[in-house]
C-alpha cells in the first residue's frame, strides 16, 4: 500500500442533467437521458442534431458579469463546478495552507467559444479588433488558472489535455502529486464546452457521432447492436482529493479512496481503438496493481462505452482480456448513455457517478440497450435499470482520440 | 452631440467593467474605482475605437485614466 493514501472528499458537477449532485446522481441512477436536440445554435445544415447540453446554467447565478465576460464556458463550468467540490468537502480554505493545494482540470479541446467568437472577428474587422482577453480565455490551462486564482491556491496547477481521457489524466496525476508528497489537497478533474458550430461540424465530419436525430433520448445506446456513434455533450466535474492523514485531521467526512490509476497508450491509431483492446486492458490492469487490487475485487466498472460501432465491442474484449471469467460477475455500464460524451470531463463526471454509486452501493444502468451486440461478450451491462450490489472496489475507464487510455480505481473507505 | 458621446462612452464603460452607469461619473478612475486591469483597458479601447470609428494608438490610450479624460479624447478626435 502506498504510503500517502488518497482519498475523495467532495465532488461538483455542471452537466446535461443537472448542477447538483443530487439532480445529476438522480438521472443517471434512473436512466433519465440528458440529450436533446441542440438548441445553442442553428443546426441546420449539420448531419448532428442532438447533444447533452447544459440547460438549467446562468453564469450570474455564480459570476459577475465581469468575470463572466473575462471566462469561456468552460472555464465558466469548471469554476462553478469547483465551488461546489471544495463546499461539499468543508475544506476551510481560509484555515488550510494554501501552498499545499494544487489544481489539475484538463480539457479535450479548450476555449472554443472564444475561439470562434474571435476568429469570426477577425475575419470581419481586421487584426486590430480581436480580444486582448482571446487567449487568456480559450487557453486549455484557463480553468486550472481561474480556479487557483480564485480559491488562492498556491500549489502546483496545470491543465492535462488528452482528448477524451484529459480529465481521468487529470485526476491520476494529481492523485500521484499527493502520493509524492508536493501537495495535501488537490482539486482536480475536468471541464469541456465544445457543443459549437465547429466542434459539432469537426466531430460529425470524423463520422464519430450518432445521427438518430429523430429519437434523441436514444441515441447513445453504448454496447447496443444499433448503435451509430457518440453523441457529444458539455460540463464539468471536479473531485476533491486529500491525502487521508489530512482528511482525518480536519475531520472530513471520507467518500471513498481514490486507490489506483493506471494510463497507457495504444500506439495504434489516430481515432480507432487497438482492435484487440491491448492498451485499454494494460491501463486497467495498471490501475489494479496500483490500487493492490486484484481482479476478482472488482464489482463494477464505470466504461468508458462512448455509442460508437468500433468502440463498445474493443473495450468489452479488454475487460475479459484483464477479468477472464470474473469479468462476466462483475457489472459494466456506460453512463453516457445518459449524458452523452463530455469529451475532456467525462472521466470527472463518470468518476463523481462512482463515488455516488459507491456510496449507494448502487450500479447505474447502460441505458438504450435494446440488443447487446453479441461482439460485446455478453457481459452484464446493467440494461435500463439500476442494480443494487455492493460495490467494494470500481474502475472508471476512458480513452482517448490519440491511443491515451486511463482507468482509475476507487475503493469503499473502510478506515 | 456632446451628450451622446458622454452617454455611449459611460455606458460602454459601465457595460464592460460589470458597474451600473448611474455610478460612473467623469472623475470616475479606470484602475482606482473600476478595479480596471491593462486587459480591461485593451478592450475598452476596442469598444470605443468600435464605437466611434476612430483608431486610438496605445500611447494616447496610455494618456486616459478616468471617464471624464476618454468623454473629451473622443470629443476632440470628432471635432477634427
Amino acid at each position: 500500500m502506498h504510503p500517502r493514501r488518497v482519498v475523495v472528499t467532495g465532488a461538483g458537477v455542471v452537466s446535461p442533467v443537472g448542477c447538483s449532485k443530487e439532480t445529476a446522481w438522480a438521472a443517471v441512477r434512473d436512466g433519465r437521458s440528458g440529450i436533446r436536440t441542440i438548441t445553442a445554435f442553428d443546426t441546420s445544415g449539420f448531419d448532428v442534431h442532438i447533444a447533452g447540453e447544459v440547460r438549467d446554467f446562468d453564469p450570474l447565478d455564480h459570476l459577475s458579469k465581469r468575470e463572466m465576460s473575462r471566462l469561456d464556458r468552460f472555464v465558466q463550468f469548471a469554476v462553478v463546478a469547483a465551488d461546489q467540490a471544495i463546499t461539499e468537502s468543508g475544506l476551510d480554505l481560509e484555515a488550510e495552507d494554501r501552498r499545499r493545494i494544487g489544481a489539475f482540470i484538463g480539457t479535450g479541446i479548450g476555449g472554443l467559444h472564444e475561439i470562434e467568437a474571435q476568429h469570426a472577428r477577425l475575419l470581419q474587422s481586421g487584426p486590430h479588433r480581436t480580444s486582448p482577453l482571446m487567449i487568456p480565455k480559450l487557453m486549455t490551462n484557463a480553468a486550472a488558472g481561474q480556479v487557483t486564482m480564485r480559491k488562492g491556491l498556491m500549489g502546483p496547477s496545470m491543465s492535462v489535455s488528452s482528448a477524451c481521457a484529459s480529465a481521468s489524466h487529470a485526476i491520476g496525476e494529481a492523485l500521484k502529486c499527493i502520493r509524492y508528497g508536493t501537495a495535501d489537497v488537490m482539486v482536480c478533474g475536468g471541464a469541456e464546452a465544445a457543443v459549437t458550430p465547429m466542434g459539432l461540424s469537426g466531430v460529425q465530419q470524423s463520422k464519430a457521432l450518432s445521427t438518430r436525430n429523430d429519437d434523441p433520448p436514444a441515441a447513445s445506446r453504448p454496447f447496443d447492436l444499433n448503435r451509430d456513434g457518440f453523441v457529444m455533450a458539455e460540463g464539468a466535474a471536479i473531485l476533491i482529493i486529500e491525502c487521508l492523514e489530512h482528511a482525518r485531521q480536519r475531520g472530513a467526512e471520507i467518500l471513498v479512496e481514490l486507490a489506483g490509476y493506471g494510463a497507457s497508450s495504444d500506439a495504434y491509431h489516430v481515432t480507432l481503438p487497438d482492435p484487440e483492446g491491448r492498451g485499454a486492458a494494460l491501463a486497467m490492469a495498471h490501475a489494479l496493481e496500483d490500487a493492490g487490487l486484484g481482479p476478482q475485487d472488482v464489482d463494477y466498472i464505470n466504461a468508458h462505452g462512448t455509442s460508437t460501432p468500433a468502440g463498445d465491442d474493443v473495450e468489452a474484449k479488454a475487460i475479459c482480456a484483464v477479468f477472464g471469467d470474473h469479468a462476466h460477475k462483475l457489472a459494466v455500464s456506460s453512463s453516457k448513455s445518459v449524458f452523452g460524451h463530455l469529451l475532456g470531463a467525462s472521466g470527472a463526471l463518470e468518476s463523481a457517478v462512482c463515488v455516488w454509486a459507491m456510496l449507494d452501493d448502487v450500479c447505474p444502468p447502460t441505458i438504450n440497450l435494446d440488443d447487446p451486440d453479441p461482439e460485446c461478450c455478453g457481459l452484464n451491462f446493467v440494461p435500463h435499470q439500476a442494480q443494487q450490489r455492493r460495490l467494494n472496489a470500481v474502475l472508471c475507464n476512458s480513452f482517448g482520440f490519440g491511443g491515451h487510455n486511463v482507468s482509475l480505481a476507487l475503493r469503499k473507505f473502510a478506515g | 452631440m456632446a451628450g451622446d458621446t458622454r452617454e455611449t462612452v459611460v455606458n460602454l464603460v459601465a457595460e464592460r467593467m460589470g458597474v451600473e452607469p448611474d455610478q460612473i461619473t467623469d472623475d470616475t478612475h479606470f484602475v482606482n474605482d473600476l478595479q480596471s486591469d491593462s486587459l480591461d483597458m485593451a478592450e475598452l479601447v476596442i469598444d470605443l475605437e468600435e464605437q466611434f470609428d476612430l483608431s486610438i494608438s496605445d500611447e494616447e490610450a496610455q494618456q486616459i485614466e478616468t471617464v471624464g479624460q476618454a468623454i473629451k479624447y473622443i470629443e476632440e478626435k470628432q471635432a477634427k
